[in-house]
């Protein structure tokens, strides 16, 4: 008997309970998770450099251009774990050119066109322009060109044509800030449309992508900050840090509030398929949403950053204090994914059986390569800081 | 009055346009020449999807043959229960004709697939039996029919 059928004895010992065939494995793995997070990045990046630009923050300038340059990084590798983890990734561009717009994922290639070309090029592009053209000017060779063509061939650097620079940046930025809103609630509304799925299948998800998304963005670009400064061997001002924090400590907050209503709403109203979602959370997803996601994601690094709101006292303690609590907060927003996207596919449709999900190592959907395109951003970061490094622009002049 | 346009917004405007322009040229010959030939996809892959073998033959390729085991299922709780659900794929079976090449599944095991008691599934849908306890020197089949359940054999 088990030798015709040896496939599905192997199946059945790791399922619970009673689960529709389609079911039985996970469509998708590890490299979904690594979208969101990505984007994520890209989105919290993005409004952390608004901050500085439209509410005028003066501590946080240090951290703007690193913040741009970030988001870009990020954004340029956002589309990828998607791609490599279809069946036919060589056709992926077919989204592009023949969209449809009953189609989620369609649309959001045009969000993320939109995002890259209108919002996160061009505001980087009117910032250095300035400073690309003097660079054009004093460099040599094949990146005299470089810069040049970078520059679009525009060379006016008249006083009257670098204020529009400024001008144009700012209103790139105002269209910029629901522009990063609506690209990373785009990707919390793909699983909040999944109806059929009440792990998913709720209005508040695109806000709680949101809000986790600009936690884990600016962790991110406070980290990177620290590790530029680090490599440049330049002091590492606090004071930036302790502004990075104060904005890091609401928006966790927040973050941390509408999931817990999200949390609440669910438990009280505990419809059909809670009895379902009580065993997944207590069980499979034990680990990752209460300790990694809650404990060392959330509640240890709310204390931590309360605790840096009163603490003025010892510089290096504060430093240390900070990286830790960017790492663990990444850790955090990394388990919320995971918790989404590999949470709402082990339980089954008939709310009575789980399957279970064995991450694998190599190959195209595995964590090898999902680890590829997370440090991939950060090779792209390098080079770009080193062609357009911030340190090196012209300085602006105050109006 | 001369209204002023900022340089950099020309520059960009041609850029824009260049890249509007490179991604209708590229888009036309990008897009497969049987899209939009049924319907918003491309027409010859409806042919990609006919080339996998077929190993399930569906239900009325057995009726051809089997229509006296259909009666007796018909008048049974196995009614709506298609053949190769029990006997797995068919299409090689109905191309030879061979006993040899269906599967004729009679271990206790196999009927437990469905009707082994399993506390996660609805009860009172599925008849459930508890394997270790029920006739259990016997095969389900030796008793049961599996064509017609509730006929028994003695």
């Amino acid at each position: 008997m088990e030798s015709s059928y040896p496939h599905l004895y192997e199946i059945l010992s790791h399922i619970q309970g009673y689960i529709f065939p389609n079911e039985i494995d996970l469509q998708w793995g590890i490299l979904i998770v690594v979208y969101p997070f990505i984007t994520g990045l890209v989105a919290g990046a993005f409004i952390l450099a608004s901050l500085e630009r439209v509410f005028k923050d003066k501590v946080l300038k240090p951290t703007y251009q690193i913040a741009l340059l970030t988001a870009l990084s990020f954004l340029l590798v956002a589309t990828m774990p998607l791609i490599s983890h279809l069946a036919q990734p060589q056709r992926a561009y077919e989204i592009m050119i023949t969209p449809h717009s009953s189609s989620a994922m369609a649309i959001f290639g045009f969000v993320y066109l939109w995002y890259l070309m209108v919002v996160l090029l061009l505001e980087i592009w009117f910032d250095y322009r300035h400073s690309m053209v003097v660079w054009a000017e004093e460099k040599k060779g094949i990146m005299k060109w470089v810069y040049r063509i970078l520059t679009l061939g525009l060379n006016d650097i008249s006083p009257r044509t670098v204020s529009w620079d400024r001008k144009l940046g700012y209103i790139i930025t105002v269209v910029g800030i629901p522009s990063a809103f609506i690209l990373h609630g785009y990707v919390g509304f793909i699983f909040g449309s999944i109806k059929a799925n009440p792990w998913w299948s709720t209005p508040l998800m695109p806000i709680i992508f949101l809000f986790s998304a600009m936690v884990s963005g600016i962790a991110m670009v406070m980290l990177i900050y620290m590790a530029v400064s680090y490599i440049r061997t330049r002091t590492l001002d606090v004071n930036v840090l302790d502004a990075i924090g104060k904005y890091l400590f609401f928006v966790l907050i927040l973050d941390f509030t509408i999931e817990g209503l999200d949390q609440i709403h669910r438990i009280y109203v505990a419809e059909e398929s809670f009895e379902t979602i009580k065993l997944l959370v207590e069980g499979k997803l034990y680990l990752t949403l209460f300790i990694s996601q809650g404990l060392i994601g959330t509640l240890i690094p709310l204390g931590v950053l309360a605790f840096l709101q009163f603490y003025k006292g010892k510089i290096k303690l504060r430093k240390t204090l900070y990286f830790i609590t960017g790492i663990m907060v990444l850790i955090g927003v990394y388990s919320m994914r995971w918790n989404v996207v590999i949470g709402g596919q082990l339980f089954s449709k008939s709310f009575s059986g789980f399957t279970s999900f064995k991450v694998g190592l190599i190959g195209i959907d595995g964590t090898l390569m999902a680890i590829f395109w997370l440090l991939l951003p950060f090779g792209i970061l390098t080079f770009l800081l080193w062609l357009l490094p911030p340190w090196k622009m012209v300085p602006e002049v105050e109006e | 009055m001369k209204f002023y346009v900022p340089p950099q917004l020309k520059r960009l405007a041609i850029a824009f346009a260049v890249f509007i322009v490179l991604f209708l040229v590229l888009r036309k010959f990008l897009v497969p020449d049987s899209f939009g030939q049924y319907g918003h996809y491309r027409g010859d892959s409806l042919a990609d999807n006919a080339l996998p073998e077929i190993h399930y033959a569906g239900q009325q390729a057995c009726l051809d043959c089997h229509q006296d085991i259909e009666d007796l299922k018909a008048k049974d709780v196995h009614a709506r229960i298609h053949c190769e659900t029990c006997h797995g794929p068919g299409q090689k079976h109905v191309l030879s004709g061979e006993a040899s090449d269906i599967l004729k599944p009679d271990s206790r095991e196999f009927c437990g697939n469905c009707h082994g008691k399993n506390a996660a599934k609805k009860p009172g849908t599925i008849v459930q039996v508890q394997l270790s306890e029920h006739n259990t020197d016997k095969k389900c089949i030796e008793c049961h029919n599996p064509h017609q359940p509730w006929e028994m054999k003695e």
